[in-house]
C-alpha cells in the first residue's frame, strides 16, 4: 500500500477512536514441554535444536500417545494469573480447537476455551507523558505451541508462491499462556505507545516471575494487535483487523500507528474494513492481508477427553500468591531508588521498553549509570538503525563485561563503541573482540611521552603557555596524540602526562 | 427422519462443515448426510430434556482432576524414529504441499 491510501496519523485521530486489543503469547521456560517430557526449546539456555531432535510421540500426535500435564507449567500459569491480578478458576479444563494444518500434526490444538485457568485481571502501564492507563484483562489461557514451517520455493520465502513447506515439530508443544486483554478504548492518539507500553509490561511481568525467556526476536513472547477504529462521537464500534505475531516492541508500536492510517483511509472513503488477520512486514513497516478471520465455531472446540480438569486448591494459589515478586510499580519505585536515577532517567529507560536490560546489566557487574548510557544510547541507536529491538542485538552480561572494561580504564567510549560492534557482529564477548581487533587502550605511558614528543615538536609554544596557566592549551597536543595512537589511548592520561611535562620543564 | 420434522441442519451447513474436516461430498452426499446427521443432532439432544439445571455438564465419565507429571525430561525419539512416518522428508525435516491461506 502506498502512503498516499494512509490518512494522516493527527486527522486519523481527529475522526476516529482506534479500538485496541491484545493476544500475547508467552512460551514457559519449563525444563520440559506441556503435555509431554520432551526437553522444552524455550527453556533457559537450550536453544532450537537440530530439526525433530526434540519431539516424543505425543509432539508428533501419532496414534496411541496421550499427552499429560506438566504440573510446573500450572504452577508458572497460575503465578503468571494471579501477578496480571486475574482470579484463578476453581476449574479448568483444557479443549481441542480443530484445524488442518501442518503446525500441528494431530490437526488440533490442545487450548483452554470456556474454562480458562485465570481471568479477569488488569495491568497498570505507565506511559511517557508519566500518566497510568489500566488495561484490563479477560483472561489468560494455557494452550501448546505449534511447530515450525519453512516455506521453500517462491519469490520472497513467504507463505505465498511457497512450492512446498518443511516442518520442524521441536517447538510443537511447548507450554504457552495466551493472555487477552478487554476492549481498550481512551487511548486516543496515545494508542500506538501504549501497545508497546503494555507488551513491555506483559515482559517485565514474566521475567520477574522468572518464567520465561520473553525474548521476543526468539518468538517467546508474541502479540497479535487487534485494532477497529469507531467513528468519534459515533459509540459505534468499527470492524477489527488482527495483526499476527508482531516480534519486537517496536514493531507492536508502527503496527498500530499504521493500521490506524489505513483503516482511517479507507473509511474516510466510504470503504468497509474486511474482518481479517493481517501480517505485519519490518522492512516495508506495512501490514498485508492474510486469511479472513474464522469464527470460533469453525474450530469446533470440545472439551479435551484425554486430559482431566485442573482444580488448583486454595492452598496451592495462596502459596504462589505469597511467593509472587513485588508488584511492577513497587519494583520500578526500587530499581529507581537503588539506581539513583532522576525521573526524567528511570522514564527513559522504562519508555524504551529497556528495564529488564538495564536491571540485568546491573546484576551482571556494570554500575546503573553506564548500563543505562549503553542501553538508552550507542544500543539503542544502532537497534534503530538494524530496525530491532536492542535487546535482540546483545546480551546484558556482554554489555555488563564492556561497562567493566570501561570503567576499568582498559577502553575508552570510542573503542568501547567499536567493541560493541564486534560483539554485536558475532564475533564473541567484549574481551574476545578486544584480544581479536587489538583493540586495548595503549597505556604504555613510554608510547605516549614519545607521541607526546613529537607533537610538541611541531608546537613547542604549548608548553610556555600552559605554564602560564593556559591549561586548555594541552588540547592542541591531545588531538594529534590520539590520532597518532589511533583513538587507542586515554585521552585524560595523555593530559597529565602533557601537564607533568610542562611543570617538571620550569 | 420424518417429512413433517425438517433436519436442525440444512445443506449449507453441511458443506461447511466438510469444508472444514476436509472431507470431499458430492451434492447427493450433502443432502442424504444432512437428514441423517440431524436425526443424531434430535437423538442427542433429547439428552437435555432430562438433564436439570443441578446436573453440571461433564467431560469426563470419571470424577478425576489434576493429573499431573513432574517437569522432568524423558527420552526423545531419535530423528529417524520421528520421521519413520513421514511421507516425505526433506533433510531432517517433514515435507508437506504448501498449503496457503490457512496459518493459525
Amino acid at each position: 500500500m502506498s502512503s498516499a491510501e494512509l490518512m494522516d496519523f493527527d486527522k486519523a485521530l481527529e475522526l476516529f477512536e482506534p479500538v485496541l486489543g491484545f493476544e500475547v503469547h508467552v512460551e514457559l521456560n519449563t525444563k520440559t514441554k506441556m503435555f509431554s517430557p520432551a526437553p522444552n526449546p524455550a527453556a533457559p539456555g537450550a536453544g532450537a535444536g537440530e530439526p525433530n531432535t526434540m519431539v516424543t510421540p505425543v509432539c508428533l500426535g501419532l496414534p496411541g500417545s496421550l499427552p499429560v500435564v506438566n504440573e510446573q507449567a500450572i504452577r508458572y500459569s497460575i503465578s503468571l494469573g494471579l501477578a496480571l491480578g486475574c482470579d484463578i478458576a476453581p476449574t479448568s479444563r483444557f479443549a481441542r480447537k480443530n484445524y488442518f494444518y501442518p503446525d500441528l500434526a494431530k490437526n488440533y490444538q490442545i487450548s483452554q476455551y470456556d474454562e480458562p485457568i485465570a481471568h479477569d485481571g488488569a495491568v497498570d502501564v505507565e506511559l511517557a507523558n508519566g500518566t497510568t492507563f489500566r488495561v484490563e484483562i479477560e483472561r489468560a489461557h494455557m494452550e501448546e505451541d505449534a511447530g515450525k514451517l519453512t516455506h521453500v520455493g517462491g519469490a520472497t520465502g513467504r507463505i505465498q508462491g511457497a512450492d512446498y513447506s518443511l516442518v520442524d515439530y521441536n517447538r510443537a508443544g511447548v507450554p504457552l499462556v495466551e493472555i487477552v486483554t478487554k476492549m481498550i478504548t481512551g487511548a486516543g492518539r496515545d494508542a500506538p505507545e501504549l501497545a508497546k507500553a503494555y507488551v513491555s509490561a506483559i515482559r517485565d511481568i514474566v521475567v520477574s516471575l522468572g518464567i520465561s525467556e520473553a525474548r521476543m526476536e526468539r518468538g517467546n513472547l508474541r502479540c497479535d494487535a487487534n485494532i477497529s477504529l469507531s467513528p468519534r462521537g459515533s459509540g459505534k464500534l468499527g470492524t477489527r483487523t488482527e495483526t499476527k505475531n508482531v516480534n519486537s516492541l517496536r514493531s507492536v508500536e508502527r503496527t498500530i500507528r499504521y493500521e490506524i492510517q489505513r483503516q482511517a483511509a479507507i473509511l474516510a472513503a466510504g470503504g468497509t474494513i474486511t474482518q481479517e488477520t493481517r501480517h505485519w512486514h519490518e522492512d516495508s513497516g506495512t501490514t498485508s492481508p492474510g486469511r479472513p478471520k474464522s469464527d470460533a465455531d469453525d474450530y469446533r472446540y470440545f472439551p479435551e477427553p484425554d486430559l482431566v480438569p485442573v482444580e488448583p486448591s486454595r492452598e496451592l494459589i495462596e502459596e504462589l500468591r505469597a511467593a509472587l515478586p513485588e508488584p511492577p510499580a513497587v519494583r520500578r519505585n526500587r530499581l529507581k531508588e537503588s539506581w539513583g536515577f532522576t525521573d526524567l532517567e528511570f522514564q527513559d529507560v522504562v519508555n524504551s521498553g529497556l528495564l529488564v536490560e538495564v536491571e540485568s546489566t546491573v546484576a551482571a557487574g556494570a554500575s546503573p549509570a553506564q548500563a543505562r548510557k549503553w542501553w538508552t544510547g550507542e544500543i539503542a541507536r544502532l537497534a534503530n538503525v538494524k530496525a530491532v529491538d536492542p535487546s535482540s542485538l546483545v546480551s546484558s552480561e556482554d554489555v555488563a563485561a564492556l561497562v567493566v572494561l570501561v570503567e576499568s580504564g582498559e577502553l575508552t567510549d570510542r573503542l568501547a563503541r567499536q567493541v560493541l560492534e564486534g560483539v554485536i557482529a558475532g564475533e564473541g564477548t567484549p574481551a574476545e573482540v578486544v584480544e581479536k581487533r587489538g583493540l586495548k587502550v595503549i597505556s604504555d605511558d613510554g608510547a605516549l611521552i614519545a607521541a607526546i614528543d613529537d607533537a610538541l615538536a611541531s608546537q613547542p609554544d604549548v608548553l610556555e603557555k600552559i605554564r602560564d596557566g593556559k591549561l586548555q592549551a594541552a588540547g592542541a597536543v591531545i588531538g594529534p596524540v590520539m590520532k597518532a595512537m589511533h583513538g587507542q589511548a586515554d585521552a585524560a592520561r595523555v593530559r597529565e602526562l602533557i601537564l607533568e611535562r610542562a611543570n617538571s620543564q620550569g | 427422519m420424518s417429512e413433517s420434522n425438517p433436519s436442525p441442519l440444512d445443506v449449507a451447513q453441511v458443506a461447511h462443515l466438510a469444508n472444514l474436516a476436509r472431507i470431499a461430498l458430492t451434492p447427493e452426499e450433502i443432502e442424504k448426510l444432512t437428514g441423517e446427521l440431524g436425526v443424531i443432532i434430535e437423538s442427542i439432544a433429547k439428552v437435555s430434556e432430562v438433564a436439570t439445571p443441578d446436573v453440571p455438564s461433564t467431560s469426563h465419565p470419571i470424577r478425576l482432576t489434576n493429573v499431573f507429571r513432574p517437569d522432568v525430561p524423558g527420552e526423545t525419539l531419535t530423528v529417524e524414529e520421528a520421521l519413520s512416518g513421514a511421507p516425505e522428508r526433506d533433510g531432517d525435516r517433514f515435507k508437506v504441499s504448501a498449503i496457503l491461506g490457512e496459518e493459525q
